[in-house]
């Protein structure tokens, strides 16, 4: 047996680093992910003053730090039984809005993307945002750079900065926008309604022209059966702030919904000793390891899972885009590489679901920001779809407000056993007889990068 | 000539130091002008074995970001700090330890035990933890350690510059990469940002009044986005925190929490104590009923809401505080 | 950590102010009373100089107790400096006791300049107390420091 490694596994968030071991004719025998970090939070946050929690958990992720301190706050909303007003969940929904936009331009530009719009081949060191600058252009890198910026703006107008942004008081938000700023946030969202499609233009584009993409996109190596998992709305359509949560299978009928303070009766976390890295599995099916197998309880998030636990889009422009989607690969689809177009979809959708937002003045700009809060209750679960796919955060306080118990689940911890299988999969056909130079090896980081992952969010 | 060689690296991290860098925007064509960036793994695909290849000092600048929480932490600062000629400690967790430095309240075990077998959704029938283990093949894997506490960065290598802030204000940033940019090296060991505290920067009207009661921030039934968030009896970290932010968080109508670190403070020193600054602070404004007839019971009541003075004081800094992690009696 | 504690002699630093309780501790030794000899002992001009950096400093450099002692409220020589040292050993206590050091080992008393028979009391009642907690958890990893 040899073994070949990538090390550190890069444009993503965390630490990473894949062991390929090549049994002695030159073939994968086996292909790991390992996840070397773990800081701790589900253990230090315990003892802490609740109200500090969403700043807290915060820091889990400065790549996501948003839905952590809004779900966050949600759960403190449930853990004092104190649901906030109407207007306060209006700013609690722009700031999401805000970020889940940047967060997907930053890996559509910065992350993942570049391995599809220069090539999975391109040399390593221009295959990333240098690369992207160099072929587009300083005007379309401008028009990049303002828009993740615009994203960053609201979070900032409301949290007083960017990242661990400081804003959600159990039972409402310290914080709101003034009229001039939802004027300028309106004139945003326009923009980004705009920019989303010129994203998906690129992606488009590309596509068609790349060879190694259009047939990677539909084979076997770079797809996966298995479950999926998304919040909805109560048509079935993706809410990325507030719902139940749905599970498919790999045909897309609906396994179940459940709200989503019941989670621990649907998933549980196993563990390998060679990660840091927990595995979540849906409980019905239970866990066996990582094999990809209809009786095996692994499911993915994030895009393509949303995708697959829902019927379609509720903003129009988007739901166009998803009818396109749904003709070319199907609904379910199992392709991991159509996280990308799924994606760029969702920045559409959200785009303008944005720009919905902006435009009732009522909602956001009168009313309350705070429900008086009372006692402690005890525990809350509160829940919300990052970017990269469905958080779960359940604390117990106690009557002095003090944390007792805290349990974290993070979008990618939820795709630990998919994304394991993906490289598996990749690396056994990008990696044999012995071949093993640099491009190669990016073919197989490549099918990680398709899910965003974020692993110091998934060890935290 | 010559263009300059940067890299940027993430120790226990959360990320937020590497977009602080991506939300320079527009400014990263000028660094670009005058640098390359030879290793990042967040953004770039230049691996170990890169670095390792490169010639000691071969690296002009390192902006490293991210506590010293396992063995390939530390492994990485030391191989950074042989390839670079300037060090520099980015962000809370390298400069302080960071939140993850709140770590250092439980032993290794203790957290091990949380994650993997205590915590409510776990699955793990045979108790396992993550460690060096052999798979049905026969295939040796190796993984590293959690170190037994935390660390900031100057305590595993030398440290040429710190730039505080979780994450870094981005004039702070902007400012630093200026200096750099022109060559006006400051003396060694500086922190790079302003030195007074937030206060200053904080534009909310202060009376200079003393508190009756310190409360928790979801007791007050309003709270005046005017006024100074200490006076209302919200525990605002100010008075013991570096200025450079603009006073982000009291600007959202939020306390700030000490992301910076304290100020005039010189991190390879004692006073790099953040804690016994604010204790002070508390100590000076805090105004019992009737000064002249204090008692511990007034004293206690007015307080008692402060429940986790050291999950407050420290958030940021446990790592570099004088005690530094909790013993065991 | 207890089977040692016949042997053990506690190592208390003793902050007093200038004005009462260094004069209260000054008073008892030119009166000759016999005290225990543990406290090593710093003088302050008042018991709100002493920074809780040298209380975490003391600790940190392996001492067993710490002790303040002051001018009773309403008599200290600068209005309200005591005031601001009870308020500080509040949160010292509930700190300590978070960071595992026995909020026992920090302790705060008023001693007048005529009082060396309280002085001498305290001091005594300290030095058993700290004997019954046994060595700080700090003192091993200030052994093998040095």
């Amino acid at each position: 047996m040899s073994m070949i490694e990538i090390n550190p596994i890069t444009r993503l968030e965390g630490h990473g680093n894949i062991k390929i071991f090549k049994d002695d004719n030159g073939n994968v025998d086996s292909a790991y992910l390992q996840i070397p970090e773990l800081r701790g939070f589900e253990k230090f946050c315990m003892d802490r003053q609740c109200e500090l929690m969403p700043q807290l958990t915060s820091s889990i992720c400065g790549v996501c730090p948003i839905p952590h301190h809004l779900a966050s706050i949600k759960t403190l909303d449930n853990v004092f039984n104190a649901p906030p007003p109407e207007r306060a969940v209006a700013q609690r929904k722009l700031m999401h809005f805000g970020y889940f936009l940047e967060d997907h331009l930053l890996h559509f530009y910065f992350l993942g993307g570049p391995d599809l719009l220069l090539g999975p081949d391109c040399p390593p060191e221009k295959r990333n945002i240098i690369g992207i600058i160099e072929k587009y252009g300083k005007d379309v890198a401008t028009e990049i750079m303002e828009h993740r910026r615009m994203g960053q703006d609201i979070i900032k107008i409301l949290g007083g900065k960017a990242i661990h942004p400081a804003f959600g008081i159990p039972g409402g938000v310290s914080n709101a926008v003034t009229p001039k700023q939802l004027d300028d946030i309106e004139v945003m969202a326009r923009s980004l309604v705009k920019f989303s499609q010129f994203s998906l233009s690129l992606y488009k584009q590309k596509i068609h022209e790349d060879e190694f993409y259009s047939t990677a996109v539909v084979s076997d190596e770079y797809s996966l059966d298995c479950y999926n998992m998304g919040i909805v709305n109560d048509k079935n359509q993706p809410d990325y702030y507030d719902g139940d949560i749905r599970i498919t299978d790999a045909e897309g009928n609906e396994v179940i919904k459940f709200h989503p303070s019941e989670y621990l009766d649907h998933i549980g976390e196993a563990v390998e000793k060679f990660s840091y890295m927990k595995f979540p599995f849906y409980k019905k099916i239970g866990w066996k390891g990582l094999v990809e197998s209809k009786d095996n309880g692994v499911y993915r998030v994030g895009p393509l899972g949303r995708y697959n636990a829902t019927t379609g889009y509720s903003t129009p422009l988007a739901d166009k885009e998803g009818k396109e989607l749904e003709k070319t690969f199907g609904r379910p689809c199992n392709m991991t590489l159509a996280y990308h177009w799924i994606r760029l979809t969702e920045v559409l959708n959200v785009s303008e679901q944005l720009l919905e937002l902006a435009l009732d003045r009522d909602l956001v700009l009168e009313g309350d920001l705070r429900t008086p809060v009372n006692k402690v209750v005890g525990r809350g679960v509160g829940c919300i779809e990052a970017a990269r796919g469905t958080l779960i955060h359940d604390y117990e306080v106690d009557q002095n407000g003090l944390m007792k118990d805290v349990n974290l689940i993070v979008p990618t911890t939820h795709n630990a056993a998919a994304i394991s299988l993906s490289i598996t999969k990749a690396a056994q056909k990008e990696i044999d007889q012995g071949v093993t130079d640099k491009d190669h090896m990016n073919r197989v980081e490549l099918a990680l990068r398709a899910y965003d992952p974020c692993f110091g969010c998934a060890t935290h | 000539m010559s263009k300059g060689k940067i890299a940027f690296y993430w120790a226990g991290s959360c990320g937020g130091c590497e977009v602080s860098i991506v939300d320079l925007d527009e400014m990263l064509f000028e660094v670009l002008e005058h640098f390359d960036i030879v290793f990042w793994p967040c953004a770039m695909d230049i691996k170990y074995s890169n670095v390792e290849d490169m010639d000691d000092e071969e690296i002009d600048v390192c902006f490293f970001n991210g506590c010293i929480r396992n063995e390939e932490n530390q492994a990485i600062a030391e191989l950074l700090r042989k390839k670079s000629k300037i060090m520099i400690a980015f962000g809370s967790c390298s400069h302080l330890g960071g939140i993850p430095g709140l770590g250092n309240l439980s032993t290794k075990e203790e957290i091990l035990e949380q994650v993997y077998k205590k915590s409510k959704s776990i699955y793990n029938e045979e108790g396992i933890y993550p460690s060096n283990s052999v798979d049905d093949h026969g295939n040796e894997i190796e993984i590293p350690s959690l170190r037994e506490h935390v660390d900031a960065l100057d305590d595993v290598v030398e440290v040429d510059y710190y730039i505080p802030g979780c994450p870094p204000p981005a004039d702070v940033i902007k400012t630093a990469l200026l200096t750099l940019i022109s060559g006006n090296i400051p003396p060694r060991s500086e922190v790079l940002a302003p030195n007074r505290t937030v206060c200053h920067e904080c534009k909310k009207e202060k009376r200079d009044i003393a508190v009756k009661e310190i409360k928790r921030v979801y007791q007050l039934d309003d709270i005046d986005p005017n006024r100074c968030l200490l006076e209302q009896g919200l525990l605002c970290m100010g008075p013991a925190t570096r200025e450079g932010c603009g006073a982000a968080c009291p600007s959202a109508n939020m306390p700030c929490t000490g992301c910076m670190g304290p100020p005039s403070a010189d991190p390879q020193s004692e006073n790099c104590e953040q804690g016994a600054r604010m204790i002070s602070a508390i100590a000076s404004i805090t105004d019992v009923v009737d000064e002249k007839n204090s008692e511990e019971e007034e004293i206690k009541a007015a307080l008692d809401e402060l429940r986790d003075p050291v999950g407050i004081m420290y958030m940021y800094s446990m790592p570099k505080s004088i005690l530094k992690r909790r013993r065991r009696e | 950590m207890n089977e040692d504690n016949g042997d053990f002699e506690p190592k208390i630093v003793g902050f007093l102010c200038n004005w009462c309780s260094y004069a209260g501790a000054d008073l008892a030794g030119s009166s000759r009373l016999k005290y225990k000899p543990n406290v090593r002992v710093i003088r302050v001009m008042c018991s709100g100089r002493v920074d809780p950096l040298f209380v975490f400093k003391a600790f940190e450099k392996g001492a067993d107790g710490v002790l303040i002692a002051g001018c009773h409220p309403g008599d200290c020589h600068y209005q309200c400096g005591n005031y601001k040292t009870m308020r500080r050993m509040h949160v010292m206590k509930k700190m300590l006791e978070q960071m595992g050091i026995s909020p026992e080992r920090l302790r705060l008393e008023w001693v007048s300049a005529a009082e060396s028979t309280r002085f001498v009391n305290v001091v005594n009642d300290m030095t058993e107390k700290i004997k019954e907690l046994g060595p700080s958890p700090l003192k091993e990893e200030v052994a093998s420091n040095e």
